[in-house]
């Protein structure tokens, strides 16, 4: 059970809101600049708020706002949302075996809520899926409370961005705090060498690769980096503190 | 409400912020849909071990040492010193709570004042 009381009340519900919390004011900031890009953009206030509330995906929305306002035919601004969300699909391959106890429809509400920032903390909390009824029950607690929190962040700043587009500076570049956020993950995850240098190695790629169309830069470098871990692995350096090894 | 309700709405463009709300559907639970069994080859479960921080990284970097799809040319750029300070931060205070909060905070009270006060 995903969306349920038993859910709300256990005691992982309130652990997936406090890691959450954290990095909220991230996601506030990034959120709220996102509203006001929106109606800076142009768009009328109605669709603003239909795309603040309804369509939670921050790169997706930016990325088709302007296709929206050329009029662009809706197949060409659904791809180009696709192929920017095209990362939530390797996380869905990810999270397939711990959600598919659900039935489809929470299934769908699962994956719907599941952002960046909840698939890394969700898969950081849990490095298996739980085999047992009580062990599930905990990881989708977990995971409403997380995804519930941001989901809600997100969309009542990005509310606030649209309602507030003419009261916000945007000189001051809030939204940077949204990538500070991501950030402050990155580093926590960044546990052991081998992940360091997948870090390096999607940042580079995904700079070099930057001119690709819809944002395909960003699977590029996450493919680019996971074959190259996974490379490493087999054949790893021959000496720990090689040279070329400086981590950070 | 005249005041507050600005532009024309299009009910095309209504349509298709919905089947936007669709694709965060179906992208993030496209693995989800099928209940048919099936096991990953076991170096795509090893590999999805690196997809996060690789995920993180790649949405990062862009972001940081680009401007406009341009990579920077010059270190007098705020949001070079925000990512270091933040970085720094988080592993100057690890293992304290609220570390990622705290990043966050550093790094915009780097960013804030060069960006705004210097035109970094």
């Amino acid at each position: 059970m995903f969306l349920h009381s038993s859910s709300f009340r256990h005691p992982e519900f309130r652990k997936g809101v406090a890691d959450m919390l954290g990095v909220a004011p991230g996601i506030a900031a990034w959120g709220l600049m996102t509203g006001v890009a929106m109606v800076k953009s142009g768009m009328s206030t109605v669709e603003a708020l239909l795309m603040a509330t309804i369509v939670f995906a921050g790169s997706a929305q930016l990325a088709a706002t302007p296709l929206l306002l050329a009029g662009a035919p809706i197949w060409v601004i659904l791809a180009t949302a696709m192929c920017v969300n095209l990362r939530f699909v390797v996380f869905s391959v990810h999270l397939r075996p711990y959600v598919m106890h659900l039935p489809l429809r929470e299934r769908l509400l699962a994956g719907y809520l599941t952002g960046d920032l909840t698939y890394v903390l969700f898969v950081k909390r849990f490095a298996q899926p739980a085999h047992d009824a009580p062990g599930r029950a905990a990881q989708m607690a977990y995971m409403l409370g997380n995804s519930g929190l941001n989901w809600l962040t997100w969309t009542v700043c990005g509310v606030m961005g649209v309602v507030l587009a003419n009261a916000v500076p945007t000189q001051w570049g809030l939204g940077f705090a949204g990538i500070l956020a991501l950030l402050g993950m990155l580093c926590s995850l960044a546990t052991n060498r081998m992940r360091w240098i997948a870090a390096m190695v999607a940042g580079v790629a995904a700079v070099l690769a930057a001119a690709l169309p819809l944002r395909l830069n960003i699977l590029t470098a996450i493919v680019a980096a996971v074959l190259v871990c996974l490379l490493l692995e087999k054949t790893p350096l021959r000496s720990k503190a090689a040279p070329s090894d400086k981590g950070h | 409400m005249g005041a507050f309700f600005n532009g024309e709405t299009n009910p095309w463009t209504v349509l298709a912020i919905v089947a936007l709300a669709g694709t965060s559907v179906l992208s993030r639970s496209l693995f989800f849909i099928s209940k048919k069994d099936w096991l990953l080859p076991h170096w795509v479960q090893r590999g999805l071990q690196y997809a996060p921080i690789a995920a993180l990284a790649a949405v990062i970097a862009p972001e940081v040492v680009m401007t406009q799809g341009v990579p920077i040319h010059t270190v007098l750029d705020a949001r070079l010193y925000a990512v270091l300070a933040g970085v720094l931060y988080f592993f100057w205070r690890k293992g304290a709570g609220q570390v990622v909060l705290g990043t966050i905070a550093v790094g915009m009270a780097v960013y804030i004042p060069l960006h705004v006060g210097l035109g970094w």
